[in-house]
């Protein structure tokens, strides 16, 4: 579902980001990205998301090749993939319900049903009967599982996410990875960068971990490994 | 396929299966919602609103003014018809009897408002007292002016040169007729003159529409300063260019539309101050004349070029800015 063949990126200050990156996830895997900040997490997920693109190598995504996807189609491949930041992003002049609808008014989606993928989302991370509340009015816990019902409201098949709980105490951190956990238990293919190997230990999953800009181990040693 | 086990079928995108009425239903939709919300944040903030709107309102003022005027010299000069004259003069041979037919079968034709017969004893004897050559008149042994007609063409067609000249043809060529007198220089004049107020104003219409295109450009491209972090978030979740340009456009066609409607209350305002004055003025020259005021084509006229020009400037604004506006999460 995602894979990097050696792929490098060299941003325009001549910091190497990436270098030499490939790793691969499947289907329906979820995936704990690891390494200290600087080690290139945010990187890889960029590219996943078209936010930046490569200097060099392939990356695949949902089985695009995603140096054929020309900037007139960015939006419609970002529809494809849900993406969850450790800052939220989220739209602090409208209430959590136009948050987390964004991505349907985008596809075009008519009010009725809208209304009921936008509650069948929060009700996923557990905030039903939050939708008329302002983001500011919430914790920062409840604000980053806005962000995740936003991210996984259009039903993407890619999910990936940027440190999600990077602010949050250990509990709540544990808290909103179940929640991850749980969306890939429905088949979503899950990425999470986090440094917070305390949360890694506890589910157990295959992790890669970079260092660097390499990529310095991978579970998946029959695979893809680097 | 292992892959359907793993990953059950749902549909990708929202919008997979749809038939093109639920399509449409939805375009729609989606219009009329941004249409609203879009004229809802500007109320949020009225007073940068209101000055936006003033200074569209009194640049489509004044080429409108400007049009009013050209229209309104152009129905004044109308109701002064009566300082428009044609003299005939008869053949010395024509008798009274015949001239005063003759005005009588002209009464009928259309686009004449009056006809005089100056019969030629009358004609002498005002020459005699207006002149100052009485005694030199006295030594004629007789009458040498012809009998005359004046006519005053109808008030509608005295600022058409074209009709007065037919007129002056038609006449010239009746055997009874001498000579056909005909002042129209004045016409003329006043028709250049106004010639040069409606380029004129088709400068300043020109001039003023470029100003409420930049006037809207810019109070757009502050607006999607102010709103960077709303257009970063909406692409990262798949917004595209379009989609994110949309409530922008309509601002400005929100923009125009209210900028345009300040001008219709300006200049119906200043109209109405204006009428009762000239009411005064023109009953004391002895006129009927009547303050034009906008009618609802030019109405229709003027909300629509206003809607037009706020679009447009919000257009290119965003043609400019929205581009540079790029997801660095």
């Amino acid at each position: 579902m995602i894979h990097f063949e050696h792929v490098h990126k060299r941003y325009p200050n001549g910091r190497e980001a990436l270098s030499d990156v490939t790793l691969n996830v499947s289907d329906g895997e979820m995936v704990f990205l690891t390494g200290h900040s600087g080690a290139g997490k945010s990187t890889v997920l960029k590219l996943i998301a078209l936010i930046d693109r490569p200097s060099r190598g392939r990356v695949i995504v949902n089985h695009q090749n995603i140096s054929g996807v020309s900037r007139r189609r960015i939006p419609a491949f970002r529809r494809q993939i849900g993406v969850v930041f450790q800052d939220h992003k989220l739209l602090h002049d409208r209430p959590v319900f136009d948050n987390v609808a964004l991505p349907l008014i985008i596809s075009g989606m008519r009010r009725r049903e809208l209304d009921k993928r936008v509650r069948a989302a929060l009700d996923q991370v557990g905030l039903l009967g939050k939708e008329n509340v302002a983001p500011l009015e919430l914790s920062t816990g409840e604000q980053q599982r806005v962000g995740i019902a936003r991210a996984v409201v259009s039903k993407p098949l890619v999910l990936i996410a940027d440190e999600p709980t990077g602010n949050l105490d250990p509990e709540l951190a544990l808290e909103i990875m179940r929640v991850f956990r749980r969306l890939n238990d429905v088949g979503v293919t899950v990425m999470v960068a986090t440094h917070d190997l305390h949360v890694v230990d506890h589910f157990g999953l295959r992790r890669i971990a970079l260092d660097h800009g390499r990529v310095a181990e991978n579970d998946d040693e029959a695979g893809y490994a680097g | 396929m292992p892959d359907s086990i793993t990953a059950p079928s749902r549909p990708r995108i929202a919008t997979a299966r749809r038939g093109p009425l639920e399509f449409l239903g939805a375009y729609i939709e989606r219009h009329a919602q941004t249409f609203v919300a879009s004229l809802g944040r500007m109320t949020r903030q009225p007073f940068a609103t209101l000055m936006t709107i003033a200074v569209i309102g009194i640049a489509l003022a004044l080429p409108l003014c400007l049009d009013l005027l050209v229209d309104n010299v152009r129905a004044a000069t109308g109701t002064w018809g009566g300082a428009v004259e044609l003299s005939v003069y008869f053949k010395p041979d024509v008798k009274l009897a015949k001239a005063e037919q003759l005005a009588s079968a002209l009464r009928q034709r259309s686009g004449i408002a009056s006809v005089d017969v100056i019969a030629a004893d009358e004609a002498l004897k005002e020459f005699r007292e207006f002149s100052g050559f009485g005694p030199a008149l006295d030594a004629l042994t007789d009458n040498p002016l012809p009998h005359a007609l004046v006519i005053r063409p109808s008030p509608d067609r005295v600022a058409s040169p074209s009709h007065i000249d037919a007129l002056r043809r038609y006449l010239q060529n009746w055997p009874e007729v001498d000579l056909v007198q005909v002042d129209t220089e004045w016409v003329e004049r006043l028709q250049s003159i106004l010639d040069v107020a409606r380029r004129l104003l088709l400068l300043a219409a020109v001039l003023l529409g470029a100003g409420v295109i930049v006037i809207v450009g810019n109070t757009i491209r502050l607006d999607i300063e102010n709103r960077r972090t709303e257009i970063e978030v909406t692409k990262l979740v798949g917004g595209s260019d379009a989609f994110v340009r949309r409530p922008f456009l309509y601002s400005g066609f929100w923009y125009g539309l209210g900028g345009s409607l300040l001008a219709w209350g300006l200049v119906t305002l200043g109209i109405h101050l204006l009428e009762a004055p000239v009411n005064r003025l023109a009953g004391l020259y002895g006129s009927s004349f009547k303050l034009v005021g906008l009618d609802p084509r030019m109405t229709a006229i003027l909300l629509a070029a206003g809607a037009i020009l706020g679009w447009l400037g919000s257009w290119l604004a965003t043609a400019r800015h929205l581009r540079a506006i790029e997801p660095t999460a």
